[in-house]
């Protein structure tokens, strides 16, 4: 193994250093705005130097065996071990390119979009620990060490989430999403003691070596474990039934959504069912279940983006479904495809979101100036803004195709992989064919609600205001400059893993190889005959074009009117734009119970009612009651003691005799 | 280090320093002026601390032999000896009280205005009090310390203390002292049957451990006064009542006590006492499945009834049963990582809640409320008072990278292999321990500063942040590097499992047995 690998510790503490010094920053110099930039880009671009190092160190090594780095023994007790160490292969690389490219891109953006916030170096100095973490998550080489991650990068989402905490409900939605999380970290926490108990290891090389041994295909142990892990992925990743805190994550600012709640955070269940391929492979069923749950969420969260007015909440339901789509291919066997389109979605998604950003940042620009308290969010507000901002709007739209799933860029083949796997595993059982169908109808509708967003937001007459019309215009370079970066990433990024059918097929599931091959054992050897894959591509094609084309002849951006003046929503366009109150019912079927149980019954009722009211008061009370007797005897009376003596000494008079 | 304290022949009088000087210093503090009192008191659980800290290095890890040991004839008629020892399970004991001492101390600054040299005088008085509980090698004089170290409390409470301390300090009173009578007799019997069959009639910890096989017709009856006293002290649920009037009604530094050192008596008490003394009792399936079921009762009933406090020092009250319920989870799980795991959490659970009650104290002092819904987005007004509260909140919810992490991982993960079903529903007090923390912070630092008051909060002063650094070190250090500690206790806690283990004729599963779906 090259030393350059071994450079991967610097990868990790470069973003560190980066929230030391802006965290600094925030208390003592907190507009030094000029070095916050530097410090928060320069740490992160420079970690992405590294890691292309490292990732090239590797890619010259080619005997595909993982580089271990221990740093030091963390929890050292008796049979468990787990030290603190990383893990560089084929699969942490691609995340390592991921979040450190990716992630430098947006904190460049940030420079433009935050500039003018007066926490700027606290905004800096939590986007700089949350790279840190996820780099954490993503490199750690056991359980436990990717679970610091795992919940590091939570609590960054949570910190920006609230960053703008003076709002309530802002702060509240920092709130929820970290206690939806923690349910999912729940269950990864049980599948860390049920592994522990099964393997006497933590560590992913140690795991992944003792599990053909240890566990019985398709046993109750293998998969209970992958479904606890999978009940992690689900908080993490936003899947049925923990979803609903991505929606409201969108609260914190709009950069934050594009590099945790899009391109990188979010996908972790993603990885960790990657990471622990083998282990998935071995429990069919749940692998079943994370396909099952993957192509409902996909769909389920597409009929909701359906009728979102907020901009940012079309996305974030986009992005719920997206990663459904991810899971659906891990679920399926196909890590590859998994991984595929998380690279991809990365591209178009953050891509989507820091152009939500341009466009809410010009918004709000132009309600601040006139003093208008209208939402700059909401596209209905909107309207023909490719006049003011065509590079925001080019670029968009070359996202939106790829997520649609135009031919020739990104999504296309990312998703096709996803749906083709899909169908091949429909062989084994009619189910897959089943999840195929729900997955098709779920890109046909996201081909839909994107071609929507983007005619409500760029096309047809403006509805901002006359007044704030003057005031609209493109965003600066250093916001558009990430985004066209990643709009070339976005078409180009689908040559990683082209079709087999086309040349120069197959790159990423080569690299992948070594990661996956162990899982590739308990997979049935699936294979699609070259017309049904043509046909396939073909499928994928139709879908999108027919999605397109659809929301184009039907929508009338010219129809619509402002958010002020739009009549109420009817019927199950209601209970769309209302999200299917899930909500609702989560608050009145949990939250509401517990918080009454607490209070009323274990509070209230147990402790001061039977403990202290009946136990500890109680004592007190008949202590009372007895020396209150006694005072009573004490009556000062002679005749009463004379007669108590007597009555006392007969008694005893009568024991003795006995 | 190590070779300057053989020079100076530490080990063989560290004890004999630490249990004397604060006494001493006591004595001064009370000759002195008022205006010297805190200083005294200050400079002396200092000199404490740093007499203490020697133990870290003179101590050898990889032996459960006692330690330091310091023996006087004091009774020799009765078999009562003066004698003190460490060893893994209580080293860290001993430096969790001489290192929260002088912070308790100069977080009182400011709180204490009035009778200050009778208040210094009975901090000093307690800390050799809890220092004893946890370093006396003989159950008479061990039952002295822990009588001894309930009046400078009740007196901390009871004179300091908030509108209802009477109350609170009398119910602390008699709570304890109900189990410890019980605790008492236990002792008694003991010293007499052992010495009747024997013919050696002693308190000496070692001579009652060697024969604890002589107890086994009267030994449910003994373990149960011990462990009631425990239990209390713990406290387990439903022993607790006490613990959130007394945490409410007394001042902020008796709350850091009571919780960063007091609280650890219960458990400590069943380490040292009640486990090893009694193996057959404690390994009793009926026993088990008591124990258990109370620990983890503890832990969610304590979590749920904090979610719905508002009043902040009683949700930390009540946090702290969920935490200790952890620790008697680990207890009873009775394998290496399980009972590390619990000591690790006796530690954190000092360090942090701790901490919690300092902030609650320093909230308290500048808006004289405690009552969550008076403050709400002083973020704002005070930065790093928020700042340091989210940091201790999240040790305490066990972030990864924290030392609540640490402790906590170690006895699920301990546990499970003993108790699945159990440990699975203590793990869910992880998502509640969230809910109820990040509920408070929400409330206390967030949502709009709309209170005037709330507006000129000043934000932490020198003092305040030099009371709260040393916690927050602690707090990243045993998260990141917890190796240390877990070296030192390792041999003792391994000790304490075989030993018990061992006691249990019939067969035992030494290894983890796999999960719950056997």
């Amino acid at each position: 193994m090259p030393d350059s690998v071994a450079l991967v510790w610097l990868v990790v503490l470069l973003p560190f250093v980066g929230f030391l010094a802006n965290g600094w920053l925030s208390f003592f110099q907190p507009n030094a705005k000029r070095a916050v930039s530097a410090i928060g880009v320069g740490t992160v671009t420079a970690a992405f130097a590294v890691a292309v190092v490292v990732v090239t160190g590797l890619a010259g090594a080619a005997d595909g065996a993982p580089f271990l780095l221990q740093l030091w023994s963390w929890i050292p007790a008796g049979s468990l071990q787990i030290d603190l160490g990383f893990q560089v292969d084929a699969l942490s690389a691609v995340m390592l390119m991921v979040v450190t490219g990716v992630g430098a891109l947006i904190h460049i953006f940030s420079v433009g979009y935050m500039g003018a916030d007066r926490s700027y170096a606290r905004y800096f100095a939590f986007l700089n620990l949350f790279v840190f973490f996820m780099l954490v998550l993503v490199l750690g080489s056991s359980f436990p060490v990717m679970f610091i991650g795992w919940e590091g990068v939570g609590l960054c989402s949570y910190l920006l989430i609230g960053f703008w905490f003076s709002d309530e409900a802002k702060a509240r939605a920092g709130n929820k999403a970290f206690i939806m999380n923690r349910i999912g970290d729940f269950g990864f926490l049980v599948a860390m003691f049920m592994i522990f108990g099964a393997t006497g290891t933590l560590s992913f090389t140690g795991v992944a070596e003792a599990a053909p041994r240890i566990f019985e295909l398709n046993g109750p142990l293998i998969t209970g474990i992958t479904l606890l892990l999978f009940l992690g992925c689900a908080g993490k990743s936003a899947q049925i039934p923990l979803y609903t805190w991505l929606p409201d994550a969108m609260a914190g600012p709009t950069p934050v959504s594009a590099l945790i709640h899009a391109a990188t955070m979010v996908t972790a269940g993603v990885y960790l069912v990657a990471r622990t391929n083998v282990l998935f492979a071995m429990a069919p069923t749940s692998s079943a279940v994370v396909a099952g749950v993957g192509a409902m969420t996909a769909l389920f969260a597409a009929t909701i983006a359906l009728k979102q007015w907020d901009i940012k909440k079309v996305l974030a339901y986009s992005t719920v479904s997206q990663l459904g789509y991810m899971f659906l291919g891990v679920g399926v066997g196909a890590y590859t495809a998994g991984m595929f389109h998380l690279v991809t979605h990365a591209f178009f998604k953050a891509l989507l979101f820091l152009g939500s950003g341009s466009v809410i940042h010009v918004m709000h620009h132009a309600y601040h100036h006139t003093h208008n308290d209208d939402d700059p969010q909401d596209m209905r507000n909107m309207g023909g803004l490719r006049r003011y901002m065509p590079w925001t709007a080019a670029v968009m739209w070359i996202a939106t195709l790829a997520i649609a799933g135009v031919p020739g860029f990104s999504g296309f083949f990312s998703k096709d992989e996803i749906l083709a796997s899909t169908f091949a595993r429909g062989q084994d059982s009619a189910f897959f064919y089943v999840l195929w169908v729900v997955g098709a109808l779920a890109a046909l509708l996201t081909a839909f609600y994107m071609t929507r967003l983007m005619l409500y937001t760029f096309h047809g007459p403006n509805r901002t205001g006359t007044k704030e019309e003057g005031q609209l215009h493109e965003a600066p370079w250093v916001m558009t400059g990430p985004l066209v970066v990643l709009a070339g990433g976005s078409i180009l990024a689908g040559v990683l893993n082209l079709p087999h059918v086309l040349p120069g097929a197959g790159w990423l599931e080569h690299w992948l190889e070594p990661v996956t091959e162990g899982a590739s054992e308990y997979l049935a050897e699936v294979h699609l005959a070259v017309p049904v894959e043509w046909a396939l591509l073909g499928g994928a094609t139709l879908i999108a074009a027919l999605g397109i084309a659809v929301a184009w002849t039907m929508l009338k951006p010219a129809a619509l009117t402002t958010a002020r003046d739009a009549p109420a929503e009817v019927g199950v366009q209601r209970i769309l734009l209302n999200k299917y109150y899930i909500d609702e019912i989560y608050n009145w079927l949990v939250v509401r119970p517990i918080i009454w149980i607490s209070r009323s019954i274990l509070w209230r009722a147990i402790d001061d009612g039977v403990i202290d009211g009946g136990g500890v008061n109680g004592w007190a009370r008949i202590t009372r009651l007895l020396g209150w007797i006694g005072t009573r005897l004490q009556t000062g009376q002679v005749t009463t003691y004379i007669v108590l003596f007597v009555l006392g000494a007969l008694v005893l008079f009568q024991a003795m005799t006995q | 280090m190590s070779d300057f304290l053989v020079d100076i022949g530490y080990r063989s009088w560290a004890l004999e320093m630490l249990m004397v000087l604060p006494l001493a210093a006591a004595v001064v503090v009370l000759l002195s002026s008022t205006e010297h009192a805190k200083w005294i008191a200050l400079w002396a659980t200092l000199a404490e601390f740093v007499v203490s800290a020697g133990l870290w290095w003179a101590f050898e890890p990889g032996t459960a032999a006692m330690q330091f040991e310091v023996r006087h004839a004091w009774m020799p008629g009765w078999g009562i000896t003066y004698h003190l020892g460490v060893d893994g399970i209580s080293l860290f004991m001993v430096l969790l009280t001489t290192f929260t001492m002088p912070l308790a101390v100069l977080g009182s600054f400011n709180y204490i205005k009035q009778r200050e040299r009778p208040y210094y005088a009975l901090m000093l008085a307690l800390t050799t009090g809890m220092l004893g509980v946890f370093v006396a090698l003989d159950l008479f004089v061990f039952y002295v310390f822990w009588e001894i170290m309930l009046i400078p409390m009740y007196f901390i409470i009871g004179v300091w203390g908030g509108g209802r301390r009477l109350y609170a300090a009398i119910k602390f009173f008699l709570y304890t002292f109900v189990g410890s009578l019980l605790m008492l007799v236990a002792i008694l019997t003991i010293y007499y049957v052992v010495g009747r069959e024997t013919g050696v009639f002693s308190f000496a910890y070692v001579h009652l451990l060697q024969n604890i096989g002589l107890l086994q017709p009267w030994a449910l009856w003994l373990f149960g006064a011990f462990a009631l006293a425990f239990a209390i002290k713990v406290p387990m649920f439903p022993f607790h009542t006490w613990l959130p009037d007394a945490h409410v009604e007394a001042p902020t530094a008796g709350s850091v006590i009571l919780a960063g050192i007091l609280l650890k008596m219960g458990t400590y008490g069943f380490l040292r006492f009640a486990v090893p003394f009694f193996p057959q009792v404690v390994l009793d399936p009926t026993v088990v499945a008591v124990i258990v079921s109370l620990a983890v009762i503890s832990i969610i009933y304590g979590a749920l009834v904090a979610l719905v406090q508002p009043d902040f020092k009683k949700l930390v009250a009540y946090s702290s049963v969920s935490h200790l319920g952890f620790v008697m989870l680990g207890i009873w799980a009775l394998n290496l990582q399980s009972v590390e795991g619990a000591i690790i959490i006796m530690i954190n659970h000092g360090i942090s809640t701790g901490a919690l009650f300092f902030l609650a104290g320093m909230l308290y002092e500048r808006r004289h409320t405690r009552e969550i819904a008076e403050f709400g987005g002083i973020a704002r007004a005070v930065p790093a008072l928020a700042t340091v509260l989210t940091v201790v909140a999240l040790s305490s919810i066990g972030l990864p990278g924290t030392n609540g992490f640490v402790g906590e991982f170690l006895v699920l993960v301990g546990s499970f292999g003993e108790f699945p079903l159990a440990t699975v529903i203590a793990t869910t007090g992880v998502v509640f321990a969230a809910g109820y923390l990040l509920w408070a912070l929400q409330r206390l630092l967030y949502g709009k500063l709309e209170k005037p008051e709330n507006e000129k909060m000043p934000d932490l002063s020198a003092r305040e942040l030099l009371v709260l650094s040393p916690l927050v070190a602690c707090i990243i250090w045993i998260g990141v590097y917890p190796a240390p500690f877990l070296r030192r206790v390792e041999a003792s806690a391994q000790a304490l499992v075989v030993q018990v283990r061992e006691a249990m004729p019939g067969p035992v599963s030494v290894e983890l047995p796999i999960g719950d779906d056997e």
